[in-house]
């Protein structure tokens, strides 16, 4: 190890402020950096989502809201405009899944810990941490950018499916929409191949002496399983985004077959719309867990460390972290069991992904013994991290249904399917990345968090998250399809579905809009405490990993001397024998003290 | 704009006040001595009661709305298999509410009995083996129960249609279906998405349509016609650009170059059908009708045979619990046996205004959510009465003869008109295009 090679860093460089705080290689700096993007793209993307909330709940009707974010353009007389509805549900998609829960939650939490908490001076390559950063800013602002186009955003979907966002005569938001679209996530998968590789090597190669994998936070285990997922199925993505570019430029059939677009007999013959669906889904599955799995990561660490309790089975949560990994590549076909895709491929992936059910459980089952006989400290963060072990409880559960083919083709598309992944991927992912912010908030700015206001944002996003998704799941059941402007198509059909739908409607939108309103609250927390926030102790929640034996002051380094050496998990609340509630990573084992 | 201002305004101005009134409680509270990371007591309590109380609303709710909204999400299916499906759907449903309720249940008990006190410490306890070891096999025999149950359904779902079955083609495009019944021989006519099309005789006026791309010796007559009069179209603007009579742009030219040279190509692939199909190539296809709404007879069978010519649709009969989608250049199918007609299941949901309906339900466009189709089931003798009414056309007009001795045969060659290959010999893309009423696999 370089350990000794790298104790020059201890002392402070003399840094610009370009060097320290735009074009920074430190590792912390660089982790604030995605947090803040991220916060800042996680804004656009809830506005986007009330403004489609508001159509939702009082379809056509003139809205001053609208005309005020929208203008004249997209919403004339305040009311929204049909291409840009669906511009602003693929819009809003694709900014959760990519910039908020992908680069945000990976971004910011693993640039921040995996030194951290692996004693590492630093990532393994600080200048192409840097670059990971600055490629995932500009397709950030590609992406917003695409917003302000005078055709307008890509519509098709996030899932982008061809021939619809092949052709700008089927839809207007695949002209120059869907080009900013490619391009912006062409630069997105590059930033986070850089990230992925790096996190990889650090993880493997620069842990401090005595940090075995077996001692490693399951934090870091869920940042290593998930840097694997992303760099075997991230290339998938650019792949298909390359065909797909073909297709629409070059005249190539990949995707398209057969079509006539706009009354004009096209000559592409011969390929599928379903290979691309397989190409999309083989990245787009592991995606749900690269979403996902940093989240349960670092719920597990901040669960234990407010139950003052060991997280309970942590091999059996390794080895299900690694299940999990495993199996989401081989589950991708239950997006697609009435793509027109052979039955009998469909009944495999029906098997494959019910399997995933089993580590999920016992990663659930884990989490709530932890917490049996704990006792537990209510911050913020532990919170949000019960609200975590809630919403996969509740998202995990409608997998089922979903994961079942037979099943699949009644809740297909609709409001079902965006209830579920919404539960367990969107909710516990941003759950997992509130709880990380409150929990690390006093490494990364060295200021406490208002706590009280942390509890009354954790309250209400919760109250209004169920409010949101619990009913739509009725919604969906009922036979609301998803990307659908209003629902007038049943009004002469079955008027008791459309009032049913527009009813349960309205609950969903003020929900959301009481949601949207109480993150406010953590807005003006977070910012406020960046600057005026009281100033934070070495180890505010007396916990046993390594990133709290840090001084409280950024230092480039991050340990003024040598590297602490570890000598156990860092699980060992409350252990018997011990005089206080925890015993950090680096005090070496008594003689008579077993390992775990 | 200055309403834009004011609002700006009045928000940065909140913040403000809100930041001001914050400092003073960070004042207030610093000399008092609290800290941050230390959660007092009473906060502590407070929260794990409202754990509780928030476990009591969410059952509360759940319950309240499974109680309005559990069995009145849909109407109960209204097909053979939307039955079996829904009888599935509910064995899951118990399932997933049962987990549901003892994860979320021991969740928040948990996390409200054991909040912290400073007296009490943790119980270590790191991992117990037969603990684990229960809740990874039970899960996994609930889950092989819901795989087997759920597979067997399945493969009845997605099965061979029975022989009896009636063949349907819905015809998705942005935004309309259209159903094409398969008439007295149970057997769809081929066609061709090349052929789909309208063509103009100039000598007599007369107008031939082919909107589904039916083959027949006819139609590819009429489309050569019609791609060769776009041909003329532009070749007559070409040379009144050399004749200085207009002026187009390089662009403009080279597009329109373009176009002819690929209209030439599609003329040349056109060409070759000729050579493919035999003289009962139309056999098939000559007692289709077409029809603007979905007539089906209650307890018959129905096969339907899916095809989109532009983008991805998705057939969506909620009331039936089936869908499929349609694949552009790709033929899907489903199955669907009716057990109410309209009127029956009318005054079974009590709604005398109630029609089935057929949606889309993959994203498709702009007006995706427009796109739809009536659905009407009822008795065989409704359905004769309905067939010949105003709403249903036959697929093809073979009155119309297309004016074949227009045809510049200099400058391309027209075949011999019966070029009558073997079935067997001919080229892939008229088997990759045609089905058959008994060939149910295919599309599979």
């Amino acid at each position: 190890m370089s350990a000794a090679a790298h104790t020059d860093h201890g002392h402070h460089h003399k840094e610009s402020f370009i060097t320290k705080y735009i074009f920074s290689q430190d590792h912390k700096m660089i982790g604030k950096q995605f947090l803040v993007t991220a916060i800042f793209m996680a804004v656009v993307a809830v506005i986007l989502s009330v403004l489609f909330r508001i159509q939702l709940a009082w379809p056509g009707e003139s809205n001053s809201v609208l005309s005020f974010f929208l203008g004249d353009t997209w919403a004339p007389e305040g009311i929204l405009d049909r291409g840009m509805y669906l511009g602003l549900v693929t819009i809003h998609g694709t900014i959760m899944v990519f910039f908020v829960l992908t680069g945000g939650l990976s971004g910011t939490f693993s640039n921040l810990l995996i030194p951290l908490q692996c004693g590492a001076r630093d990532m393994a390559s600080g200048l192409l941490n840097m670059i990971s950063y600055w490629m995932f800013f500009l397709s950030s602002i590609l992406m917003l950018y695409s917003l302000f186009l005078e055709t307008g955003p890509a519509n098709a979907g996030w899932t982008i499916y061809p021939p619809l966002s092949v052709y700008e005569e089927a839809i207007p938001g695949s002209g120059s929409g869907m080009t900013v679209w490619l391009l912006s996530m062409t630069i997105f998968v590059a930033s986070s191949l850089l990230g992925s590789l790096n996190y990889i090597v650090t993880i493997i190669n620069l842990r401090t002496k005595g940090m075995k994998m077996t001692r490693l936070p399951l934090t870091i285990w869920a940042f290593f399983v998930t840097a694997v997922l992303g760099v075997l199925s991230f290339p998938v993505l650019v792949s298909a985004v390359v065909l797909m570019l073909m297709d629409r430029t070059l005249g190539t059939s990949f995707y398209v077959n057969d079509t006539i677009i706009a009354g004009e007999v096209l000559e592409q013959s011969g390929g599928s719309p379903i290979l691309f669906e397989h190409l999309f889904w083989f990245l787009g599955h592991p995606e749900v867990y690269i979403v996902l799995l940093p989240a349960l990561g670092l719920t597990s660490e901040i669960v234990a460390t407010n139950a003052r309790k060991p997280i309970f089975g942590y091999r059996a949560m390794i080895g299900s972290i690694l299940a999990i990994g495993f199996l989401s590549f081989i589950v991708w076909g239950h997006h697609m069991f009435i793509s027109g895709m052979n039955p009998f491929l469909g009944g495999v992936f029906v098997f494959t992904t019910l399997l995933i059910a089993i580590p999920s459980a016992i990663k659930v089952f884990n989490y709530i013994t932890t917490l049996w006989k704990g006792n537990i400290k209510y911050t913020p963060a532990m919170l949000f991290s019960i609200g975590l072990v809630s919403s996969f409880i509740t998202g995990g559960v409608t997998g089922i249904i979903l994961a079942d083919s037979a099943l699949d083709i009644v809740v297909h598309d609709t409001y079902f399917v965006v209830a579920h992944f919404h539960v367990v991927m969107g909710l516990s992912a941003i759950f997992g990345m509130f709880a990380g912010v409150y929990h690390w908030f006093p490494k990364m700015y060295g200021k406490m968090m208002n706590a009280k206001l942390g509890m009354v944002h954790f309250w209400l996003t919760l109250v209004s998250a169920y409010g949101v998704f619990f009913p739509m799941h009725f919604v969906g059941i009922g036979g609301a399809p998803r990307r659908y402007y209003d629902y007038s198509v049943y009004e002469g059909f079955d008027s008791n579905q459309y009032e049913m739908i527009m009813d349960l409607n309205v609950v969903i939108s003020i929900f959301a809009i009481i949601g949207a309103l109480a993150q406010l609250i953590f807005l003006f927390n977070f910012f406020y405490s960046t600057f005026k926030g009281q100033k934070a102790p070495q180890n505010p929640w007396k916990g046993n990993s390594l990133e709290w034996t840090t001084p409280v002051e950024h230092i480039h380094g991050n340990w003024p001397g040598e590297i602490p050496e570890v000598h156990r998990w860092p699980y060992d609340y409350s252990k018997p024998g011990a005089a206080e509630d925890y015993i950090p990573q680096t005090v070496p084992l008594g003689p008579d003290e077993e390992e775990h | 704009m200055g309403m834009k201002f004011v609002v700006l305004v009045v928000i940065v101005l909140a913040v403000i006040a809100i930041a001001q009134i914050m400092r003073v409680y960070e004042l207030s509270s610093k000399i008092r001595g609290n800290k941050e990371e230390d959660i007092d007591l009473r906060v502590n309590n407070i929260n794990a009661s409202l754990m509780l109380i928030f476990l009591i609303i969410l059952f509360g709710s759940f319950f309240w709305m499974l109680a309005i909204y559990g069995n009145g999400t849909l109407p109960e299916p209204a097909s053979v298999l939307g039955e079996k499906i829904h009888w599935l759907f509910n064995i899951n449903w118990i399932i997933v509410i049962a987990i549901f309720l003892l994860c979320n249940g021991l969740l928040f008990i948990f996390a409200w009995k054991y909040s912290y006190h400073p007296d009490r410490k943790a119980h270590w306890f790191p991992h117990d083996n037969k603990l684990e070891m229960i809740w990874t096999v039970v899960p996994a025999a609930v889950l092989a129960v819901i795989i087997i149950l759920g597979l067997m359904t399945w493969n009845e779902v997605t099965g061979k249609p029975s022989d009896d079955a009636i063949v349907v083609e819905l015809y998705a495009k942005q935004f309309d279906w259209t159903a094409r019944y398969s008439g007295d021989d149970n057997k769809l006519g081929y066609a061709d998405y090349k052929l789909v099309g309208t063509a103009e005789d100039k000598n007599t006026g007369t107008t031939y349509n082919n909107p589904f791309g039916l083959i027949t010796d006819n139609s590819v007559h009429w489309r050569i016609l019609g791609l060769n009069n776009e041909i003329t179209e532009i070749e007559k603007n070409l040379r009144m650009e050399s004749n200085d009579s207009v002026a187009y742009s390089q662009a403009k030219l080279n597009k329109m170059n373009a176009k002819v040279e690929k209209l030439e190509r599609i003329r040349e692939r056109v060409l070759d059908m000729f050579g493919m199909f035999n003289d009962s190539i139309d056999a098939f296809a000559k007692d289709d009708f077409v029809t603007k709404e979905l007539f089906m007879v209650k307890d018959q069978e129905y096969f339907f045979v899916l095809r989109s010519q532009d983008v991805l649709h998705s057939a969506y009969f909620p009331h039936f619990r089936a869908q499929m989608n349609c694949v552009p250049g790709q033929r899907t199918s489903l199955k669907i046996t009716p057990k109410y007609t309209t009127a029956e299941f009318r005054e079974k949901i009590g709604n005398p205004e109630f029609n089935y309906i057929l949606m889309c339900n993959k994203i498709c466009g702009v007006s995706h959510s427009n796109m739809k189709m009536a659905v009407i089931v009822g008795t065989q003798d409704e359905f004769e009465a309905w067939k010949v009414g105003p709403l249903s056309t036959p697929a093809i007009n073979d009155s119309i003869i297309a004016p074949i001795d227009d045809i510049d045969k200099e400058r391309m060659p027209w075949p011999e008109p019966a070029h009558h290959g073997d079935h067997d010999d001919s080229d892939h893309e008229a088997d990759d295009h045609a089905i058959e009423g008994d060939d149910h696999t295919e599309g599979h």
